[in-house]
């Protein structure tokens, strides 16, 4: 029995060797075909034009930008929130709240663009008097309440793995409570924090299906209120019907999407392990 | 006394009183918010959808000839995945939870195989529909079908029951282990009758997680299982309908909602996903509550 078991626990390797792999094997042709600096840095995406253009540098702007945004709304509300939840909130308010963020995590990612579609979409155009109000910006609001759940959860888990000592420490020398969170609990926990950030990045530029909703997919460089598209929406628009060099090129923007992640992989698995010692 | 001298004598000096006070409000306030959220999100997908939620809807497929729209196969279709998947993927995942923690004596690889299943965790799920469409419906040539929808989330959700498997084994006292091997059993015989019923509830959890994910997945199934809206027999011909493309709920409320313009419907589904979310959530609370206890 023994080596079926072993067989199981090789799988998940084989998948993600496998994975990785076919990316780079279907993926480089066409970066080498379209030329390394042209496609990473043309910003000009034109694939179905007599003369197509495969520049994806406004994917990669896009995509940094929205990430970058969604953390600097979603960073400061989740660990406020998780705050609330280790420290300052009574037993039973955080027995109404905790599940309330787990039901949050919880939501399907088309539910939030369904939503960003129908409620923010139109907001913003009548707030801003844009023509169109699917842009860069209601991207970054989506991804922002998307992310929430996982800041909040991995923060409040390190928060609360403070020692108590270096808290009553603090209280016994004068400090409040509130100063004693901030400046004892909160630094004690950092590193704990900024994997929580590092999960909601990864969160952030991996999401698909609710951007695709409310980003309007137009292939421009990023600007707030325009209409953008990032990485993964870039795979997923034009998958139904690209072919030849079109298709080959999706699959090394998927590439690209794969590196990213794998970066933002590593890294929290060394903050994670750093934590643990 | 003078007014100056009995500020002083204050605990707190006016500028620490006011950070105390603002940091305060601020705590109080995200939390609102993160809670106002989810009362809005949950609000306004009901209020929308469900009006629209009739059986009708539930019941039929949609009809050109009528001009009616039915989900009926979307749920069916979700169900089949979820069934097809859970087959795969508990075993396999199950397995390798019991290798981590029984029998693995090699560090190297238990240290790979964990960073395996965390770096799956980690990749969005429109890269395992990518890679899924590019092996399993071009190259296996099963098409874009449920069955190639399956495998691909057998991969997406491989982790979770791994890890919550996991985590339950190692929640079996080692005196347990022990005695069933003092008293002449063998090492596959004692995981058989010993280990794995004490942790049934992790693997509950797992299952649950699992179905969570695949109930909510949409980027991976949109280019594996496809768009089919027609109804898929089960019955009738089990290989027919593991080869033909069928949407899921959440693929059919995108489809509704960005290429027909079917907003209603959009909703009502969004209102059936929410519920479903609910229950799926609320089921895991309960066993895992019931884990803790044990």
């Amino acid at each position: 029995m023994g080596a079926v078991f072993l067989a199981c626990g090789v799988i998940a390797v084989a998948f993600v060797l496998f994975i990785s792999l076919y990316l780079v094997v279907s993926g480089l042709p066409a970066i080498w075909e379209i030329g390394v600096v042209d496609f990473l840095f043309g910003t000009k995406w034109a694939s179905t034009a007599a003369e197509p253009k495969f520049g994806i540098l406004p994917f990669i702007l896009t995509s940094i930008y929205g990430t970058c945004g969604a953390i600097l709304i979603g960073v400061p509300v989740g660990f406020m929130t998780a705050v609330y939840l280790a420290k300052v909130a009574s037993p039973r308010m955080a027995a109404l709240v905790r599940p309330a963020v787990d039901l949050l995590a919880g939501i399907p990612s088309v539910v939030y663009g369904l939503i960003g579609m129908m409620v923010l979409v139109p907001a913003v155009r009548e707030a801003f008097g844009l023509p169109d109000g699917a842009s860069l910006f209601c991207a970054i609001l989506v991804l922002a309440v998307m992310i929430l759940p996982s800041i909040i959860s991995v923060s409040e888990t390190a928060l609360k793995a403070v020692p108590r000592e270096y808290e009553e420490a603090s209280l016994a020398l004068g400090a409040t409570e509130i100063e004693t969170i901030f400046k004892v609990s909160a630094p004690a926990a950092s590193s704990g924090i900024a994997a929580a950030v590092v999960l909601g990045i990864g969160r952030a530029i991996g999401e698909a299906m609710a951007i695709m909703m409310v980003a309007g997919n137009v292939a421009n460089m990023p600007s707030l209120f325009s209409s953008v598209r990032f990485l993964t929406t870039a795979v997923a628009s034009e998958m139904a019907y690209a072919s030849g060099l079109q298709r080959q090129a999706l699959y090394s923007i998927a590439l690209v999407l794969f590196v990213f992640i794998m970066a933002i992989n590593v890294a929290l698995n060394h903050l994670l392990k750093k934590k643990e010692d | 006394m003078d007014p100056n001298e009995k500020k002083e004598a204050r605990a707190l000096s006016g500028s620490r009183r006011v950070w105390d006070v603002v940091l305060r409000a601020l705590l109080y306030l995200c939390a609102g918010v993160t809670c106002a959220l989810l009362v809005f999100v949950i609000g306004y997908i009901f209020v929308r959808g469900l009006p629209h939620v009739t059986w009708e809807l539930l019941s039929t497929s949609p009809s050109y000839i009528r001009d009616t729209i039915g989900i009926l196969p979307n749920i069916l279709n979700t169900v089949y995945l979820v069934v097809v998947t859970l087959l795969i993927t508990l075993p396999l995942g199950v397995g390798a939870a019991v290798y981590l923690t029984e029998y693995a004596r090699n560090r190297k690889l238990v240290a790979a195989i964990e960073f395996a299943t965390e770096t799956l965790t980690g990749i969005p799920s429109i890269i395992f529909g990518l890679v899924g469409m590019l092996f399993f419906c071009q190259l296996l040539g099963l098409q874009a079908s449920l069955l190639a929808g399956a495998l691909t989330l057998v991969i997406v959700t491989i982790p979770t029951i791994i890890r919550t498997t996991q985590e339950s084994l190692k929640t079996v006292p080692q005196s347990y282990r022990e005695a069933a091997l003092a008293l002449g059993s063998g090492k596959w015989y004692m995981i058989r009758t010993v280990v794995l019923p004490s942790s049934v509830d992790g693997i509950v959890t797992g299952c649950i997680l699992a179905i969570g994910r695949i109930v909510g997945e949409s980027a991976a199934l949109l280019f594996t299982a496809g768009m089919g809206m027609s109804m898929n027999h089960f019955f009738s011909s089990a290989e027919n309908f593991l080869h033909s493309s069928g949407a899921s709920l959440t693929v059919a409320l995108y489809v509704y909602a960005r290429e027909r313009a079917e907003f209603d419907v959009a909703f009502a589904i969004a209102a059936i996903l929410m519920v479903l979310t609910l229950a799926i959530n609320l089921a895991a609370g309960l066993v895992g509550r019931k884990l803790k206890k044990h």
